[in-house]
This record gives C-alpha cells, sequence and structure tokens, in this order.
C-alpha cells in the first residue's frame, strides 16, 4: 500500500468531546429465537432497543449533549454538524437540524444528514476532520446512530439494534485524543441494502462475510497500518465494526490483533449492532478506560460498501474530562429486559392502523 | 394531517432547550417564560436556560390518552420542580409508573413528544427521566 | 345595581343523547325554562358551552339557539370559560340585568359531547388546559386531576377509599333524580373495586362524559314575583382566576380562584360559610370535591375529605352536597354542569327536591371549576 492513501489534515486535529447513548431496552437473543426458530440462541447475548419515544435524533442529541460535556466549549463555536444514519426519521427534512437546535449550536453552520449504511458515521467523523484540519472550522461534530430494523425472523433480527455517538473534532492541542491519520476505502458492493419506501433492508447473505466486511476492513486496515508505519503492537485497543461478535474477532486475528486489544471497544455481545453508531461506540467506550500515550486503531465498515480506518493517540486530557459525562458503561448497565411482544411494539413492528 | 407546524416551531426553545426567562427586578427564574415577572409582576424578558434538573412533585399513569398519544400509552405524567424554582408539567420517561416516587430527582431529556399522523412532523420536545446513575 | 332572581327553570335529562343534536338539547331545556317562567320572550340569550366548535363543528350558539327558539332578532351571545360556562353565562346575564340594561335574560348552558370518539374527546376536554405547556405534553383532564389527588394524599396521608364517601352520596342522590345519569347506588366494595384509570384516579372518582342542557330565566328581582310564584334571588355571584396551568400555580392544592370567587361571592350575600344550607359542588373528580370544600371556608387545608368520611356531605348532613347526584352521578355534560348546579339549586330552594329535599333549606350555593381550576365560579341563591 502507498502511503499517499492515508490521509492527513493540513493543520493537526483531535476529539475534543465525545459522548454515547444506548437505550436501556434489551432484547435477548433468546427471545428471537424462540419466536422465530421455537428455541436456542442467537450470535450475540442480547441487543438494545429504543423505546417508543426514541429515534436517531433523540439518541443523536442525548450523545451530542455528552460530547459538548466533555468538551466544554461555547456549541455555538461549533462550524457543522453532521449526523451519519440509516435510520433517520424523516426521509426528507434533516436530522441534524433537530440536533443542533436541542444542543444550541445554530444558526452558523453547516449541517447535513448522511447515509452510508454502517459507515454513515465515520464519513461524517471524515468530513469533521477536514472541516477543522482545513482551518475552515474551529470545531465540527460528527455523530453517527441509528435504530435500526431487521427484518422478523431474519438473521439481522438478533443483532439490528439501537444507539449512538458523537464527536467534537477541534485543534489538536485541545485535543483528548489527537489523529495520527486517516483513510477511505470504497467501492460498490451490494452486500446489503435497503430500497427506497421499503421498511427492511435486504442483503446478500453469505455475500456480506469475505467480499463487503473482511475485504474492506482488511484493506483499510492494512492501508492505515502501512502508511502509518505501524504494527498491531503498536496499539493498545483497536476498534473494528461489529455486527456480531465473531466478525471483528475474525478480521481483528487475521490483521495480528489480540482479544485484548478488542476487549474494551467489543460491545456487540451486549447492545448489538447500533449499525452508524456501532465503530464509533466501541470507540467511545475504548476512550472510557485508555489512558495517555495509548494508540488506537478505529476501522469501521458500511454495506454497499466502504470502511474509513483512524489512528488516535490519547492525551493528558482525557483522564479528567471523560468524568463529565456518562460512559458507555453507565448505559450499558442501565438495563430493562423486554420480551418479544414488548420489542415488536417498541419497534412498530404490530399493525395497529 | 400535517399538524400545527408553526405552532411546534415557535415553541423549539422552550422544548429542546427549556428556555426561559430571569426576571431582572427580582431575579426569580420562569418557565415557561410569560415576559411578567409571576413574583413582582414587572417586565422580565431576560433569556435564561433552565438546567433541567429537578424532582419529581406528583405524578400520574395515563391510559386513555388524548388524540394524537395514543401509540405512547401507558406514560407517565408529572409535575416536575425545576431546581431553580419553576413547576413544569412534563413525561417522565425510562421508567415503570411502580419505581416512580414523590421527591425523585430527575434530568430532562429530548425525545419524541408525538408525531402528527405518518405523514405530519415528529414533535420532539422535554421529558424527564430518574437521573442516570453514572 | 339591581337584584336579579331566577323566575324559570329547565333541563333536559343528562346522559349519552345519541338521537338528539345540541340544538334540540339547547331548545328542549329553553323551552322548558320558558315554560316554568310562564313567558315567550325575553331580551337576550347567554349560551354557556365549551366545546360545541371542536365536538360538534358548529360555533356561533348565540345565533343558533336564539333562531331556534324563534327569537331572530334577539340579543345572543357563546359564553365559554371550559367546564365552567354555564356559570359564566348565568354570570353574564345577572350583569346585564343588574347594570339595567336588560330585563329578562335566559340562560342557558349546553353541550354535546357524544359526537366524537374517546381519544378525541378527551384531546378536546384537554383544550382547558394549557396548549403549549400542559396539553402538548400527552396530559389529560384524568391525568391533571390525578397529579393533583397524588400529591393531596402524600401531602395529607389520605388513601384512595378516604374519597369513597363522595362517591357514595352522589350515586345515592342521583337514584330520586329522574334527570340524572346513573341510577345505580355505588357501596364501598364497588368504589373499592373500581378501576384505575390515571392512578390514584379510580373509574368512580371521575364524571362521565355525556350530553345535557340546563337553562334558567332571570328578571330584576324587584318585580320577580310578580312574573312568578317562587322566585329565588341571586345573593352572591363571583367570578375569579388562576393561572391557567397547574405548574404556574404558586400552590397547586389551594384552589386559589374557588377561594377568592367564594369570598367574594360570600361579601356579596354578607353571609359566612356556616351560614349555607346545601352546596353543590364540582365533584367532577373526587379531589376536586375536597379542595373545593376548603377552599370554600368548609373545612381546613387537607381535611375536605373528613366531611365526605364522617358523613357530613349526606342529605342529612351538616353540609349536603351533590343533592340531586352532582357531577358524578347526574352528569358532567361541561358547558352545562353549572346551569344543572343552579337549577338543582332552584329546586332545592322552592321545596321541591322529592325524595332529596335539604331541609329547610333557605340558603344554597353552587361553585362551577374551569379547567382544573384556573376559572371558578360562586352563586348564593336564597328564596326570594
Amino acid at each position: 500500500m502507498d502511503s499517499q492513501q492515508v490521509m492527513h489534515p493540513q493543520r493537526p486535529v483531535g476529539i475534543i468531546g465525545y459522548g454515547s447513548y444506548v437505550p436501556m431496552y434489551r432484547l435477548p437473543s433468546t427471545e428471537v429465537a424462540r419466536v422465530w426458530h421455537g428455541g436456542g440462541k442467537g450470535p450475540i447475548r442480547e441487543k438494545a432497543v429504543a423505546g417508543l419515544d426514541e429515534d436517531t435524533a433523540t439518541i443523536s442529541i442525548e450523545a451530542a449533549r455528552n460530547a459538548l460535556a466533555r468538551a466544554e466549549i461555547d456549541p455555538a463555536e461549533i462550524r457543522a454538524v453532521w449526523v451519519g444514519s440509516e435510520s433517520h426519521p424523516y426521509a426528507v427534512k434533516p436530522t441534524s437540524t433537530i440536533v443542533a437546535e436541542a444542543i444550541g449550536t445554530t444558526p452558523y453552520h453547516l449541517a447535513a444528514d448522511l447515509e452510508f449504511a454502517c459507515k454513515a458515521g465515520t464519513e461524517a467523523l471524515q468530513a469533521a476532520i477536514g472541516l477543522v484540519g482545513s482551518g475552515m472550522a474551529e470545531y465540527a461534530l460528527a455523530i453517527g446512530a441509528d435504530t435500526a430494523q431487521g427484518r422478523p425472523g431474519d438473521a439481522l433480527e438478533y443483532t439490528a439494534s439501537s444507539g449512538g455517538t458523537a464527536f467534537i473534532v477541534g485543534p489538536a492541542d485541545e485535543a483528548l485524543a489527537t489523529l495520527s491519520g486517516s483513510l477511505s476505502y470504497v467501492t460498490d458492493t451490494p452486500d446489503f441494502w435497503r430500497r427506497a419506501y421499503q421498511h427492511y433492508p435486504s442483503h446478500g447473505g453469505r455475500f456480506t462475510g469475505e467480499p463487503a466486511y473482511f475485504h474492506h476492513i482488511q484493506a483499510a486496515a492494512e492501508g492505515i497500518l502501512a502508511g502509518l508505519q505501524a504494527r498491531p503492537e503498536d496499539f493498545a485497543y483497536a476498534i473494528f465494526h461489529q455486527p456480531n461478535v465473531k466478525f471483528p474477532q475474525r478480521v481483528a486475528r487475521r490483521l495480528g490483533f489480540t482479544q485484548e486489544q478488542l476487549e474494551p471497544g467489543l460491545l456487540s455481545n451486549v447492545i448489538g449492532n447500533t449499525y452508524a453508531g456501532a465503530a464509533i461506540t466501541g470507540f467511545s467506550a475504548t476512550l472510557d478506560v485508555a489512558q495517555p500515550g495509548e494508540r488506537i486503531l478505529v476501522v469501521s465498515f458500511g454495506s454497499g460498501a466502504g470502511s474509513d480506518a483512524f489512528v488516535w493517540e490519547v492525551t493528558e486530557a482525557l483522564a479528567e474530562r471523560r468524568s463529565k459525562a456518562p460512559l458507555v458503561s453507565d448505559y450499558i448497565r442501565r438495563r430493562v429486559e423486554i420480551d418479544y411482544a414488548l420489542y415488536a411494539r417498541y419497534r412498530h413492528k404490530l399493525l395497529v392502523k | 394531517m400535517s399538524g400545527k407546524v408553526a405552532h411546534d416551531w415557535r415553541l423549539k426553545g422552550q422544548r429542546y432547550r427549556l428556555e426561559g426567562e430571569e426576571c431582572p427586578h427580582c431575579r426569580v427564574k420562569i418557565f415557561p417564560p410569560r415576559d411578567i415577572c409571576p413574583e413582582c409582576h414587572k417586565p422580565a424578558k431576560e433569556p435564561y436556560r433552565l438546567s433541567g434538573r429537578g424532582e419529581v412533585y406528583t405524578y400520574s399513569t395515563v391510559n386513555n390518552a388524548p388524540g394524537g398519544f395514543e401509540e405512547y400509552t401507558p406514560y407517565t405524567v408529572a409535575l416536575v420542580k425545576l431546581e431553580e424554582g419553576p413547576m413544569i408539567t412534563a413525561q417522565l420517561t425510562d421508567v415503570t409508573p411502580e419505581n416512580v416516587k414523590i421527591g425523585m430527582p430527575v434530568e430532562m431529556v429530548t425525545r419524541k413528544l408525538r408525531a402528527q399522523g405518518d405523514e405530519g412532523t415528529i414533535i420532539y420536545g422535554y421529558k424527564f427521566r430518574p437521573v442516570l446513575q453514572a | 345595581m339591581r337584584d336579579v332572581a331566577i323566575i324559570g327553570i329547565g333541563q333536559t335529562p343528562v346522559g349519552e343523547h345519541w338521537d338528539t343534536s345540541l340544538r334540540h338539547l339547547a331548545l328542549q331545556a329553553a323551552l322548558n325554562a320558558l315554560h316554568d317562567a310562564n313567558i315567550e320572550k325575553v331580551d337576550a340569550i347567554y349560551v354557556g358551552n365549551m366545546l360545541s366548535g371542536e365536538v360538534g363543528g358548529q360555533e356561533h350558539l348565540g345565533a343558533l339557539v336564539a333562531d331556534s327558539l324563534g327569537m331572530s332578532g334577539v340579543e345572543a351571545l357563546k359564553i365559554e370559560a371550559a367546564c365552567a360556562s354555564g356559570a359564566a353565562a348565568l354570570r353574564v346575564g345577572i350583569l346585564a340585568i343588574a347594570s339595567g340594561m336588560l330585563d329578562l335574560v335566559l340562560v342557558l348552558g349546553v353541550e354535546k359531547l357524544t359526537d366524537t370518539l374517546g381519544g378525541e374527546t378527551t384531546a378536546a376536554l384537554a383544550l382547558a388546559a394549557d396548549a403549549e405547556y400542559e396539553v402538548s405534553q400527552g396530559i389529560s383532564f384524568v391525568a391533571l386531576n390525578a397529579l393533583l389527588m397524588r400529591r393531596y394524599m402524600h401531602d395529607y396521608g389520605w388513601r384512595g377509599d378516604d374519597f369513597a364517601n363522595f362517591v357514595i352520596n352522589a350515586h345515592a342522590n342521583a337514584l330520586n333524580n329522574p334527570n340524572a345519569m346513573f341510577h345505580r347506588r355505588v357501596t364501598p366494595e364497588s368504589y373499592a373495586r373500581s378501576a384505575l384509570i390515571a392512578d390514584p384516579v379510580k373509574l368512580f372518582d371521575a364524571s362521565p362524559v355525556c350530553d345535557g342542557a340546563a337553562a334558567v330565566v332571570l328578571a330584576p328581582a324587584e318585580y320577580a314575583r310578580t312574573l312568578s310564584p317562587a322566585p329565588v334571588r341571586i345573593r352572591g355571584s363571583a367570578v375569579a382566576t388562576a393561572p391557567l396551568a397547574v405548574h404556574s400555580r404558586k400552590d397547586p392544592l389551594a384552589l386559589a380562584a374557588a377561594r377568592l370567587s367564594a369570598r367574594r361571592a360570600y361579601e356579596m350575600a354578607q353571609i359566612t360559610p356556616q351560614d349555607v344550607d346545601f352546596f353543590e359542588l364540582h365533584d367532577a373528580f373526587t379531589i376536586m370535591s375536597a379542595l373545593s370544600l376548603e377552599a370554600a371556608g368548609f373545612a381546613e387545608r387537607g381535611q375536605g375529605v373528613r366531611l365526605a368520611l364522617e358523613g357530613d356531605i349526606t342529605l342529612q348532613g351538616r353540609l349536603p352536597v351533590a343533592t340531586l347526584g352532582g357531577l358524578k352521578a347526574r352528569g358532567h355534560p361541561v358547558g352545562a354542569t353549572g346551569m344543572y348546579q343552579v337549577v338543582e339549586a332552584v329546586l332545592q330552594l322552592r321545596g321541591l327536591a322529592g325524595e332529596n329535599q335539604v331541609p329547610a333549606a333557605c340558603i344554597g350555593m353552587t361553585q362551577n371549576i374551569g379547567g382544573s381550576g384556573a376559572t371558578i365560579i360562586t352563586h348564593i341563591l336564597e328564596m326570594a
């Protein structure tokens, strides 16, 4: 791989605030198995389910408020609010302006919604890095959040879940984690899609594995490691997109990362696949425990398909600022188990009109 | 039905950010904004953003909802005494009614209040939940 | 200022009048009142109503009722103050005659609630609350009362069942009222079994959604006797307001507007609460009964429930309330309710309350509450 494929902003940037949100309801995979297979269990223990009054906008708002609490900046200094999701509440009308108005950044900034399946959140992060890195903006807010819908009975129903994470990107000297470099890798690969006006997505079954998830993540990860002349052992932690538990573990092994490096950021067993929120919520949980000087690799994957890879280095500022908002583990601990019937109601799978 | 678009839009400062007022004369905090101080009755239009922290003054459960809220039943409504003084009518969210108590500390979150049918706007606003245990 | 008297009363039965329109309910009550007063024409018609527009798609009830009665040309207006619309219309009629501007006034309260379905009706009734800061939160009227009842029980240590006698008394009294919606007894056991509709409010704590109309004819007291053998004088009349939203009231458990309007009415009538022989209170919910008794000076703060517990509110008690069933059992056709209270008070004062006659009833008081207590109207009536 050519190191020129790694992107570097014109000025050093980093994450100056981060925050997540995970809804409190949990659907054990045994419930899906009970209803559709007469028993057994699925690929994860349980997934997070949004309540009746939650959606991508409300999840984004709480994540963004947590990021702002850690950033300790005036929201009016933010010049972009980008929300990446495949479950924006409106087909036309930005989620980002709802979020922006709620957190008080409006009106002088960019705002838009992004869609790239599970990579929409890291796409927003790349854009924020570009905007701040170019000097056009001092701060930019990037969010990835979803209330993902799996077709009832489909394999994805075990995992499709709700949650999200927000990052405020700013100058490196204010950062909790500085950016060493990033890389994006995309191709036209139809492994998973949802046509307009369709409620549930479709996917290519086993085609979602090697040609899609593994190919893109490996290419992006290998590219950024080569470009930065880094090896897996240089990292304290690595986070890969996590549609389940097995895929990120397998891709980590192939790339030479250990289970220990994955551990703090591998959340899919207990919250499911939060889609645009997945890799970045894993990253958020990793920042919750990381120490100054530690390096972190983050590689997302979005169907369609592509991966964004980032290398971060934790600064001294993190330890003090992370206590200013709830940790991901605080949300994971806040847990109310529901059965399939309540899940069907909360996720609007019941025909009520 | 598209609902009362301008009506809801006008209220976004209050619904999203608990924007109230502070009386410049007696410093009382006011929510909802009313432009006249309820204590000293002088003009009071200085914007003041409430913290969103408070405690449950009283609560109940709505089983028979007014039109537009049916899909959310049963839900908990409450009067919340904000720490700055004003009382506010709001739903409690992320609770089961059995676990709600008078005096329970709560914090503001932004949630979906309702949607104006399948084609209208989605209305977001303040609700309160038990203070997150960190 | 001239004294004002009631020279005729009329009402329709309260209930679910599926086959009767608002216009015909109004007409029936109005004609009954005009017939009772033995007159055919009035100088003005004031129609108390809350929801004709929202529920029936019909506003402009003044002209509608005047036309229905064949009195087109007469002054006629709709008066609205939520559930206190009936008493508000009476207040306007009294002002008109007391001022000397008019001589004969027909005051009518009418409500037709059963033309919409449950959720729509619940939403319509919630229009009495603050649209921007109460209704928008999904609050219902039942829930607003539940909020007050919960805090009242918390602050004063009452249990849900302590409110039972308000309901038992109202239903017992309605048994002998042919115009009442319910003719069935409530026992302590059936009250206790009643379903929670908004904890701690039970179904039996709440008054029913229904239709009805009631009317009176007003005339100057100075020559009421020449028009009627049994005129009833209006000794006190007062309207008071409190903040629209419960959350804006400094003391949510004190019905400030009830206290003010009762005090003003007592002053006007030059009486004290001890002089009141019976009280048609606004028992839309049992908690409202308790708060109203306290605000009107019949009980100490937090002790309104005690009057029910100790039997003071029965027909034989110290202060009979809901003597013909009240809102709970006669029914609560919202904008008509204030007029039903007055019509029933007149029946008591005329000695025509039958089995339910309050012995030696001389002075009766009515209190009509709009919303959760934002408009409260008190009237004191006495046999002329």
